[in-house]
Parts: C-alpha cells; sequence; structure tokens
C-alpha cells in the first residue's frame, strides 16, 4: 500500500464521560493523508469532546487514538511522552480554534505568531523567519505592511486567516478545526472557507473539522459524521450524507438549513 | 544574663533549620544549574524587593570569618546596599568591605562587578522575577513544563518581537541566557553589559528571589550562553566616552546630571571599581587623581 | 428481504474488456422520517450495461427515477440492493458497496458528472472552475487554461465573464460552464443530467458535437436528454427505466 493508502489517524472504541453523563461514546474513524473529514452535530452533540480527544487534550474513558509517525508506524497517542505530544503538536500538527484569542497569542505581532512554531523547531535566522512569515501572511491574504501589528488590531475574519497561517507554516500533516468561521459574517466566511479549501488542497493536508453548519462541511469535506448525544449515527461521502440522508436525525439536520 | 541585650538574634538572622533548608536548596540549584529551585522563603524584616531573596541566601552561605561586600547598582553607598551590610554587620558581626578583591560574598542588586572575580568568591544576585518565559507564558504550571521539556521557542518570540519593534534587540537588562546548554535562566534585571561575565566565571553565583520563593545557581566554570539569533548576535552596550572620572574604557557607565542646563557626565557604574583606578592614577577628563574619594562614598 | 435481493449479493460477474458500467438488480427507496416514515420507492431491479464509445439515455417520464439512477452510478445517492460496477483500469469497483475513498478516487479519475446545476463556489473564476480537473490530472496550468479557453468558446460563453465567478451568471451560461468542466479531461465515464436543458439550439448542436467527440475517444456515456432531438443525435441506444418502476 502506499502512503496514501495507510491511514494517518486511527481513533478505536473512542469514549468519553464527564462523571456519569457521557460526552462521546464508542466513536471509531480513520483519516488517511490529505483527507478532509467533517464532524457535524448540534452543540452537545459531542463533536467538540470528539475533537479534544483525537488531538490529545483531553484523556479518553476508554477506547484510543493512533497515529502515524515518522517511522511509518502507529502509535498510540496515550504512550506518547509529553515532549514527543508537544513536538508532534508544533510540527505534524495544527489546531485553528473558533475563538482566535485561544489559537493565537494576543500581545505578539503577526509576524511573531506566524514565526513561534518555526521558532520552536529551532529557526535562528531573524530574517529568514521574517521572509517566511511575509510569504505565509500573503497566502493568507493579509497585507505585508501588517506584518508587526499585533492580532488585537485585526477584525475576526484577519484573525482566522493569521491563525491559519501560524498553523501552516510548519506543513503539518493533520490540522484540527474547531468552527473556524463560527462567528463571522457571511461574506467573510466565504473568504475564509475558500481559502481554508485552496490551501488544504495546495498543501494536502488532511482536515478534521467540526462545525455545526452542513454548508461548511460540503464546501470542505470529503466525507461526513453526523453526531448525536455523543455518538456516530451516520457516516460517509459528504455529498451521499447530504443528498441521501437516511437517518431520521440526519434528514432533520438537512432539512433545517437553506441549500446546504 | 542581665548583661545580654534586650534582643539576641541568631547568627546572620535566621535560625539554623531554616538555613539548612535554603542550603539544602542552594545545593540542588548548583547540581542543577539554572533550574529554579522552590524553596520556603522567610518574612525578613525588610519589605519585599529589598532584597529578601538575596538576603536569605546570603544569611545561609555566610560563615564567621566571611567578608561581606553589598552593592546596589554597582554602588556600595546606596540605602539598599548600606541597610543590607549594616543588617549583617548587626546579625552576623561579620566583615564588610566596598572592595572587590576582599570579599569572599558579594551580594548585588542589578550589576556584576567590573573586576574579575575569583574561586574564593560568591555572588548573590537579589532577583525580583526569576521567569524567564512569564513575559509570554503567565501560567506558572505551563512555564514549569516548558522548562522541564526544554520548550524554549517563546523565548525567541521575545527577542524577534524586539527586533520587529525596534530593528535590534532591545532588551537591555534582564537578558535571557542559556545555562550549561539545558535551562533558560533570567540573570535578574543586571544589564546585559554584565552578560558575559557569568559565563565560565571562576565564581559560584547564587540568585535569590523572596517573593517569589526560588534559588537558582550558576556553577563555577559553567558556559553561559546569551540568546540570539544568527543574523542579529548579542552585543553588550558599548559607549562612546571612557569614564569622566577614573578614564576606564570597556565598563559600564552611569549618567550623572550635573546641573539644570544639560551638564552632564558618565562614570564608571561600579564605584569600587572606579576608586581603585583613580587610587592607582588613572584619571579620566572630569576626574582628580589619586584622591580615591567618589562624592558620597561610603565610608566602612 | 426477499431471496432475490440475497441472490444480487452474490459476487457479480466481473466487467469484460469493452463494459464500461454494468448496473444489476439496482434498488432504492427514500424513507422520508420527517414524514411520518412515508416510504418513496425509486427504482426495482434496474440493470442495464454502458460499453466504451457508447452512450446510453436514460428514458421514460420525469420521476420514473432517471435522475437518481444517474446519481446511484455517481455515489451520490446510496443504493438499498444491487450492484454498480464500473471498470477502474485493471480493477472493477462496485460503487454500491466502496468505500467514501475509493468512490473519491474513481470521482477524481474516471467518472464525472455533469449536473444541471452549478454548484458554485464563492470567489472561484469560471476558469478555475473549469480548469479544476485538469488541473488533479497534473496538467500544467497554461496548457490547462488553454483548453477551457477553446472550450467555452465553443460554447459560445462571452469572453469577458471567463474570469468571474459564475454565481451571477444566467442558467444557460451557469450550464455552459458546466459542461466545459465536466468535458475538458479525459474520463473514462461520462454522466449527463440534462446537459442540454437550458440551451437555446446553438449551443445545444455545440454540446452535441462534444459528445460525439467523447464517444469516438471511446468514453462511455449514460444521460438524461430530454430534447428528442439532441437524444436521437448522440445516444446509440434507450434504457427505459420505467420497466425498472418501482409498485409503490
Amino acid at each position: 500500500m502506499s502512503m496514501v493508502d495507510m491511514p494517518l489517524l486511527v481513533a478505536e472504541g473512542l469514549t468519553k464521560y464527564y462523571g456519569a453523563r457521557p460526552g462521546c461514546l464508542e466513536v471509531d474513524l480513520e483519516v488517511h493523508p490529505g483527507e478532509v473529514l467533517a464532524i457535524v452535530g448540534e452543540s452537545g452533540s459531542g463533536k467538540s469532546t470528539l475533537l479534544s480527544l483525537l488531538a490529545t487534550e483531553l484523556a479518553p474513558t476508554s477506547g484510543r487514538v493512533r497515529y502515524r509517525m515518522g517511522d511509518n508506524a502507529l502509535r498510540d497517542l496515550a504512550t506518547l511522552t509529553e515532549a514527543e505530544r508537544r513536538l508532534l503538536l508544533r510540527t505534524q500538527w495544527g489546531f485553528v480554534r473558533q475563538n482566535a484569542e485561544q489559537g493565537l497569542r494576543m500581545a505578539v505581532s503577526a509576524g511573531g505568531n506566524v514565526g513561534e512554531r518555526l521558532m520552536a523547531v529551532g529557526w535562528r535566522n531573524y530574517g529568514d523567519i521574517r521572509e517566511e512569515a511575509t510569504g505565509w501572511l500573503s497566502r493568507v491574504e493579509i497585507a505585508s505592511d501588517r506584518i508587526d501589528d499585533d492580532p488585537r488590531a485585526f477584525s475576526g475574519g484577519m484573525r482566522q486567516r493569521l491563525q491559519i497561517a501560524r498553523n501552516l507554516v510548519t506543513r503539518p500533516r493533520l490540522v484540527f478545526m474547531d468552527e473556524p468561521t463560527g462567528g463571522l459574517d457571511v461574506s467573510v466566511q466565504a473568504r475564509l472557507l475558500d481559502l481554508i479549501r485552496s490551501l488544504v488542497a495546495d498543501l494536502g493536508v488532511a482536515v478534521i473539522i467540526v462545525t455545526h453548519d452542513l454548508a461548511v462541511a460540503r464546501l470542505l469535506s470529503h466525507r461526513i459524521m453526523v453526531m448525536r448525544r455523543g455518538r456516530v449515527i451516520e457516516t460517509g461521502l459528504t455529498d451521499q450524507v447530504l443528498d441521501d440522508p437516511r437517518e431520521p436525525y440526519t434528514q432533520l439536520l438537512v432539512a433545517s438549513v437553506l441549500a446546504a | 544574663m542581665s548583661a545580654m541585650p534586650a534582643i539576641t538574634y541568631n547568627f546572620a538572622y535566621l535560625d539554623e533549620q531554616t538555613k539548612r533548608m535554603i542550603r539544602r536548596a542552594i545545593l540542588k540549584a548548583i547540581a542543577i544549574p539554572g533550574y529554579q529551585v522552590p524553596f520556603a522563603s522567610r518574612e525578613m524584616p525588610m519589605p519585599y524587593g529589598w532584597g529578601t531573596g538575596g538576603v536569605q541566601v546570603t544569611a545561609a552561605i555566610l560563615g564567621a570569618d566571611d567578608v561581606l561586600k553589598v552593592i546596589d547598582q554597582g554602588s556600595d553607598d546606596t540605602t539598599n546596599a548600606v541597610a543590607i551590610r549594616g543588617f549583617f554587620q548587626a546579625t552576623a558581626g561579620v566583615a564588610t568591605t566596598t572592595r572587590t578583591e576582599d570579599a569572599t560574598v558579594i551580594q548585588t542588586r542589578h550589576r556584576i562587578p567590573e573586576a574579575k572575580l575569583s574561586a574564593h568568591q560568591v555572588l548573590v544576585y537579589q532577583v525580583p522575577i526569576p521567569e524567564p518565559l512569564r513575559f509570554l507564558e503567565p501560567r506558572e504550571t505551563e512555564t514549569r513544563k516548558l522548562h522541564a521539556l526544554a520548550d524554549y521557542g517563546l523565548m525567541h518570540v521575545k527577542l524577534y518581537e524586539d527586533i520587529s519593534r525596534h530593528g535590534h534587540i532591545a532588551t537591555t537588562y534582564a537578558y535571557p541566557v542559556s545555562v550549561a546548554g539545558r535551562y533558560v535562566m533570567d540573570p535578574s534585571p543586571i544589564p546585559k553589559f554584565d552578560n558575559p561575565k557569568m559565563d565560565d566565571s571562576p565564581a559560584l553565583q547564587l540568585f535569590g528571589a523572596g517573593r517569589e520563593q526560588r534559588i537558582y545557581a550558576i556553577p563555577p566554570y559553567t558556559k553561559v550562553v546569551s540568546l540570539d539569533f544568527e543574523d542579529h548576535p548579542f552585543r553588550v552596550q558599548s559607549f562612546d566616552k571612557p569614564c569622566a572620572l577614573c578614564g576606564a574604557e570597556n565598563v559600564y557607565l552611569d549618567e550623572v546630571i550635573l546641573d539644570d542646563k544639560g551638564g552632564r557626565m558618565f562614570v564608571c557604574s561600579d564605584t569600587d571599581f572606579c576608586d581603585s583606578r583613580r587610587a592607582d592614577g588613572h584619571q579620566g577628563e572630569m576626574g582628580t587623581a589619586g584622591t580615591g574619594t567618589t562624592p558620597g562614598k561610603a565610608k566602612s | 428481504m426477499t431471496d432475490l435481493a440475497f441472490s444480487h449479493a452474490a459476487p457479480p460477474r466481473p466487467l469484460n474488456g469493452h463494459v464500461m458500467l454494468r448496473a444489476s438488480g439496482l434498488a432504492k427507496t427514500f424513507t422520508l422520517h420527517l414524514r411520518d416514515g412515508v416510504r418513496l420507492p425509486v427504482v426495482d431491479g434496474a440493470s442495464f450495461e454502458v460499453a466504451k464509445g457508447e452512450c446510453v439515455a436514460l428514458g421514460g417520464p420525469s420521476g420514473a427515477g432517471k435522475s437518481s439512477i444517474l446519481k446511484m452510478v455517481f455515489g451520490n445517492y446510496r443504493v438499498d440492493s444491487g450492484s454498480i460496477l464500473i471498470a477502474d483500469g485493471h480493477e472493477t469497483v462496485d460503487v454500491a458497496r466502496a468505500a467514501p475513498r475509493r468512490i473519491l478516487k474513481l470521482r477524481r479519475e474516471r467518472i464525472c458528472y455533469v449536473s444541471q446545476f452549478l454548484r458554485v463556489i464563492p470567489r472561484v473564476s469560471t476558469l478555475d472552475i473549469v480548469t479544476e480537473p485538469l488541473r488533479l490530472d497534473g496538467v500544467p496550468a497554461e496548457e490547462a487554461a488553454r483548453k477551457a479557453r477553446d472550450l467555452l468558446a465553443r460554447l459560445n460563453l462571452p469572453e469577458r465573464l471567463w474570469a468571474l465567478p459564475p454565481a451571477t451568471f444566467s442558467g444557460g451560461e451557469q450550464q455552459r460552464v458546466n459542461v466545459a468542466r465536466g468535458f475538458i479531461a479525459r474520463r473514462d465515464l461520462l454522466l449527463l443530467d440534462e446537459p442540454t436543458a437550458s440551451l437555446d439550439a446553438q449551443n445545444s448542436a455545440a454540446v452535441v458535437s462534444l459528445i460525439s467527440e467523447k464517444k469516438a475517444e471511446g468514453t462511455a456515456l449514460l444521460g438524461i436528454f430530454h430534447d428528442a432531438q439532441v437524444r436521437e443525435a448522440v445516444a446509440d441506444r434507450i434504457v427505459d427505466v420505467t420497466r425498472f418502476g418501482a409498485s409503490t
């Protein structure tokens, strides 16, 4: 099998209880290199819990997540040392958050935000870091003369684009996105979605995106998982699930939006 | 008993148990160069910010035959230096000096003496904020993890921000260093001019932060490297002129305002160094040779 | 399930050299859970083949399930039972059972679906939409753009529109963008859902000649053509969908 045929991330029986309350129940999934997987559902459906479990921000009550490391072997992420986990997070993974204040250093300039991951992996030439940051800002359509402004001076859409640049600068293999377009104006959303779509395709990065917006899922994802009450109730090709939903709940979701 | 003074202190004020606890922290700090060791900082008869951390370290290492020097911003005669020197004279009865070469223990705030230290000396720094990563990461739990994992990219983000704002690394004091190739350390608010003096120093260097309850150390002859970028290498401040009093070059100078018409001069920040040079006959453009007196110099 | 349904689950016959697509015993029923679970049967037991270089038209009145069959072949609709075998080089893929990733690969390399309506992506220009299949094939951007301009010119789409996103185009203009995108790259199987529905005679004729060229190249085509003239002109055979009609 070629690299593309082997899954990058594999979750099995992933379960999380908050006390007696289930957050996420018995979820299995695979993500392959370059594949975009959307996890959809209403608030409280467990999709954000699932994303946190996959990104090792939460420890599962049971089940496991494995990731294909540089040596091509699948490693159980629970067995990584903290140092290995952090290295993974800042080199091979990215995380774009709905709230930019959680995903950016708000008191650090745009250039510093983009450059941080480079410096963390050992870049020590200011000119090189600056040049790489400038290039990435232009890729996310932020004017290069804003490089020394800090994100507090940026609009919501710009902050999200800066988050994307900050995450993609080390060419990760897998990026988690938690409602990246949430809270933005519709026109700003469209621009951001288009940008994410083309960057993801250009870089061949795998994405796991959590959204409640079926239009976002349709535009960005290859496959979709519908969650309800902590469980995955339907999964498949994105257009298949949205155009021919099988489960009553999925039909309700699809029927509830205009032209998803 | 009636001959006893109204109040008696244990030697160097702290009780022996406390000193032992602090010594254990110091030993651990020496064993792990640059690592911040927590210790149970005691209430001292002076406010935080007046050197309570340095005073506790000094108290823990002081012996009856030690000779103590205390400097503040390079000077032996400022209020802080005089008060601490007086404190140990009263509580330990040790000899004190202003001469760097005569001292066995030197407690300092914000400077390293110009004269090269030797192996029989211990330099004790007063530290306000021991955590070099605090600027960008307010959570103590997170900074501890970053140290544990030697995850120091953040430190360079700070330097990057400096260059992007000012065109050069504008951090001039408390300039972060890497100690023995492992821990990144805040050298306390000494001017970066003094950073190279920490490297490979024959003297033991101890750092005490009273309010933050941390002790850390640089053992003698330890590699200390100031962080920088390849294309923006670390550089110390340079001064256009020599000291106006003693003519010394390549030393750290303080600006002294002479009048309200813009008159000013630059003189050695290290008063003992300046005095010694003038006693040896060196003379700057505004100094008089051989008097050995700096205005307001403390008499010990 | 009936015994007959089980027989569909037996391994289907592999495709021989010239067959591109073989549907066997296709059945599909929509269950509308939001309307008290009412069941809408679409087809039951649809079976047909499309050979390489052949254009097969799905015939029958509207509502007979023609579009649904096309969508099942593309993997857009699920299949309740039956198989849809598609030749993928030396392999054969059953779209009714294939994993999503396998279907996506098939869509990238083998099948193109020209729907009636263009799904517009915000901010993406007409030229970029049309050239995308070629760029996925690794064709250099300039060559892809040249081919796209040729096609758009043949379809009489005004040149001033080429650099614009088609969101504001008329139905006929959008359809021609869609046709250009569908025909630009070499694909083994083309699925056409009324490709001339909003086109005038001149543009319909352009589409007819494009279809003929594809047939000559060996492409298999399966389509729905309401316009009898167009159907006459392009279809080698007509598969009447009404005979697969599901009993209500």
